[in-house]
């Protein structure tokens, strides 16, 4: 990607994508109505896709961009929650990209599970309370789960999509 | 196919031994996800406790996990008396002054939040989470 402006575009029409994909997972039944932010991370597609065509940097930035926007619009309630979760789960995968040990779709579940992991740890620190713990288990299995989907969508996006 | 991606390695052909490591990471991360509910489920077992009130203040809290009788004695000159007895994990009053005596008829309670009134005495117990915390927020 050598030229700046169009680099520049094409994150900008991801992190669109990324949107648009928040805005499709909360028309879709909650997992649960308990903790607010909990969703099945389907921009995490859009994440995985910059992260293997670009790099961990330009991902952090469409990941922060779009938790900001989705927020804003819909729900500010959940911007912590969304926040620890992006955060956490782009440093996993992040890492275990770094390793080369597992394909698209295993560092995807770790990203699922770390999204959930760290949405349900934001919200024992919120409520101080440590009483999340069937959460936490319930959210990590649907995390792996999801992980799993999106990471089968990513990987189809970053071996097909091709940009001219 | 990804020759001519810079920042990406080859993961479509080849894979097989991502894929292996791809189950191998899944697995493993289910195995630490039963091991965490098992202890979760373990713990929560042990952590509930019996916490026992009289006028609002709280005079004990006893673990479910050992069994034992509590003696209550209430009343201006100490007359009134509710027997509470823990046993297999659960908590109940076997006998009571009391003149409804509706604690005393009171099934056992063992979950998180239950409770054994006794009106006429002025004792509540109930059964909380943890050693002696306050109920679960959420929960
Ligand atoms: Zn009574």
């Amino acid at each position: 990607m050598k030229h700046p402006a169009k680099k520049l575009a094409l994150l900008g029409l991801c992190t669109a994508i990324a949107m648009v994909l928040a805005w499709v997972e909360i028309q879709l039944p909650p997992l649960t109505t308990a903790v607010p932010g909990i969703k099945l991370g389907l921009p995490n597609i859009a994440i995985i896709f910059i992260l293997y065509r670009f790099g961990w940097k330009e991902a952090a930035a469409v990941s922060f961009v779009r938790i900001l926007a989705v927020s804003f619009i819909f729900n500010p309630a959940t911007l912590p929650y969304s926040l620890a979760g992006g955060l956490l789960s782009l440093l996993g995968m992040a890492l275990l990209k770094k390793t080369d040990l597992l394909s698209i779709t295993g560092v995807s579940v770790a990203g699922g599970l770390l999204h959930n992991v760290g949405q349900i740890l934001m919200a024992m620190l919120i409520l101080s309370t440590a009483g999340l713990g069937y959460y936490l288990i319930i959210l990590a299995v649907t995390g792996v789960v999801s992980g799993i989907f999106v990471g089968l969508c990513g990987s189809f996006a970053v071996k097909r999509v091709r940009f001219r | 196919m990804n020759q001519t991606n810079q920042t990406t390695k080859p993961t479509a052909h080849g894979g097989g031994r991502k894929f292996r490591n791809d189950l191998i990471f899944v697995a493993a991360i289910l195995v630490i996800i039963a091991i965490g509910a098992a202890a979760l489920f373990l713990l929560r077992e042990e952590g509930s406790t019996v916490q026992v009130e009289v006028n609002g203040t709280i005079i004990g809290t006893y673990p479910l996990s050992v069994d034992r009788e509590v003696e209550i004695i209430t009343g201006d000159s100490g007359e009134e008396l509710n027997l509470l007895v823990i046993k297999d994990g659960k908590a109940s009053v076997t006998t009571a002054t009391c003149p409804d005596g509706i604690c005393a008829a009171h099934k056992p309670i063992s979950r998180e939040g239950e409770s054994i009134v006794c009106l006429p005495h002025k004792v509540v117990i109930t059964v909380i989470g943890g050693n002696g915390e306050e109920p679960d927020v959420i929960a």
